[in-house]
């Protein structure tokens, strides 16, 4: 028999597709079973939202953060409200440092649980999904009952956080950190040693250190070729250089290390609460600063320097002088930065959104070529790509 | 922060200004020695820029060089970061650095996309964020914010149709800003002179 030459063909994936994580589309060439070229269209869910924070003050356009990664909104508002406090010069109380990394912390498992159980379900496993959301739910109750909404915060601001914690908060927290490392435990008996679960992931899409280096990778990412690189060891913001925890580092680089330093990403988290939980401290929860913080409601009634300051903070808003910075936190997702830049008016001249799955969702191509169709959801689903910081 | 006085000294000799802004190094240069500059803080050794964060620009419509090219650089070997500013003329076009940088290559697309600034050499300079067939730049500053384009169903033909935007009231933007604001900017042209 001669071997007969199959022409590629070519294949569009999404934008409508589970497993596409959002509205990707892929147009992918396809030599048989092979992938030879991925393309990612993206912009579907593009909303300018840079643009739009161009056109509002300082303190509105706080919210289009929540909004980016909505998996873990908090910790997106937290590298904006770094870089305004940084062009401003304030300093941040203690008490709402601790209160900002207990709820980074939690973005950061709420994010974790999301990615694990998605890219469990993508190659096959059903069950971890349905676990894992009810631990979401409960801890997007803890959202709701620190700010009023489960998704979509707002909670985190400029020199502080928007309000203190509600009584019976943090023993609560803790109750359910007690009860969390089961629900880790349970998770890993079904997917770590999982048979069809390494079959699948293990060896596929692989990157090296120097590549992943190249690719712009961060994070749990970054993390699983083999770099020890966290943004809350090597540039510490808030109380992380006051607080022990480990940094998991992986060795292969392949879609299982991936999945195994999230896994241990979330221990680590867990332990970051309970001491937040045991070491914070009573004080304030916002800066004292009026021309920054708005004064409290109870002194409004009042005062009228305070219902003066309210006023002008929440139509005016405040002015940072001319200054310009890249300020980045360690996102659940890897680098999350924003280079704000002020012009001394009450609006920002420029916001860039440095989006860590938007390096992630680049290399797809380079990741994805020479391995099957099916490998290319397994690498998408490690990568734990959302739409919504991506597009922006 | 402390750079290494070795890339001050380079930065000295062949290159314009190098300064810190709150806290953070701020490299500016010109444009045709923008590949030389970033080629040495990928290679050496006290620099080691490993990986490139970001690339973005900001528009300055008056300004007789319209944009400012930003490059954010990390290195993780040496644990510092770098910003590298070009500023540019609006019919520049900048070099690409996607061959020292595989992220390059998307950060360039989104520059072309959203400011029209040209990528010369870049290997598939497509739109990247806007609607296929999407005209003009958006984040330019003289882009509308509510753009020209919008789309919507249309229930007799069956399909997604283009038209004009069309407000049904104008577009407000209040202008809160104090009066007395106007005593900073005395200050700060006091200050200037």
């Amino acid at each position: 028999m001669t071997d007969t030459k199959i022409k590629p063909i070519t294949m569009n994936f999404g934008p409508q597709h589970p497993a596409a994580h959002g509205v990707l589309r892929l147009v992918m060439e396809m030599d048989g079973e092979i992938i030879t070229r991925a393309d990612p269209h993206i912009g579907l869910l593009h909303r300018g939202t840079e643009k739009l924070i161009e056109n509002k003050t300082y303190v509105q356009a706080l919210p289009y953060f929540d909004r980016l990664d909505y998996v873990s909104p908090m910790n997106q508002e937290h590298a904006y409200a770094l870089a305004i406090e940084k062009l401003l010069n304030v300093n941040v109380p203690l008490r709402s440092q601790y209160i900002r990394v207990l709820f980074c912390e939690i973005g950061r498992i709420l994010n974790h649980i999301l990615n694990i159980t998605t890219f469990a379900i993508d190659v096959g496993a059903m069950t971890p999904l349905l676990w894992g959301f009810e631990e979401r739910e409960k801890l997007m109750e803890f959202y709701e009952r620190v700010s009023g909404a489960r998704l979509h915060a707002s909670y985190i601001r400029p020199g502080g956080v928007h309000q203190d914690l509600p009584d019976g908060l943090l023993e609560d927290i803790g109750l359910w950190a007690d009860q969390f490392h089961g629900f880790i435990d349970d998770v890993e008996t079904l997917l770590t040693e999982n048979r069809i679960f390494k079959q699948r992931t293990v060896g596929i899409g692989k990157v090296s250190r120097d590549e992943a280096l190249s690719l712009g990778f961060s994070g749990p990412c970054l993390r699983a070729s083999g770099v020890k690189w966290d943004l809350r060891k090597s540039q510490p913001y808030e109380v992380y250089d006051k607080l022990d925890f480990d940094i998991p580092v992986g060795k292969t680089g392949d879609c299982y290390a991936r999945y195994l330093v999230r896994m241990e990403e979330m221990r680590q988290s867990l332990k970051l609460i309970k001491q937040v939980i045991n070491e914070i401290p009573n004080g304030d929860y916002i800066t004292e600063d009026k021309k920054i913080a708005p004064p409290k409601r109870s002194e409004m009634k009042g005062s009228m320097e305070a219902l003066i300051h309210h006023f002008k903070l929440y139509t005016e808003g405040f002015r940072p002088p001319k200054g310009r910075t890249y300020t980045c936190v360690e996102a659940p997702k890897g680098e999350f930065g924003v280079i704000l830049e002020s012009d001394g008016s009450n609006k920002p001249y420029r916001c860039k959104i440095r989006a860590p799955g938007f390096y992630f969702l680049s290399s797809l191509d380079y990741m994805s070529k020479g391995h099957m169709l099916a490998d290319s959801v397994a690498i998408i689903g490690s990568l734990d790509i959302v739409f919504g910081e991506i597009d922006r | 922060m402390s750079l290494s006085n070795q890339i001050k000294e380079y930065c000295k000799v062949k290159y314009s200004s190098i300064k810190v802004v709150l806290d953070q190094v701020e490299i500016s240069v010109e444009k045709d020695n923008l590949l030389k500059l970033i080629q040495f803080l990928k290679d050496d050794p006290s620099c080691l820029f490993d990986q490139l964060s970001d690339i973005t620009a900001v528009d300055y419509p008056n300004k007789k060089d319209r944009f400012l090219i930003i490059y954010q650089f990390l290195s993780i070997t040496n644990n510092q970061r770098v910003r590298v500013l070009c500023p540019m003329n609006a019919n520049d076009v900048v070099p690409s650095i996607s061959k020292l940088y595989f992220s390059a290559l998307w950060a360039e697309r989104e520059l072309w996309d959203m400011f029209g600034v040209y990528v010369d050499g870049h290997p598939d300079l497509r739109r990247l964020l806007t609607d296929y067939g999407f005209q003009g730049h958006p984040l330019r500053k003289d882009f509308p914010l509510t753009g020209f384009d919008e789309v919507s169903y249309e229930t007799e033909s069956r399909r997604v149709v283009y038209n004009k935007v069309k407000l049904t009231q104008d577009y407000r933007d209040f202008d809160f800003n104090s009066p007395w604001g106007v005593v900073d900017k005395i200050k700060d042209k006091k200050n200037n002179d």
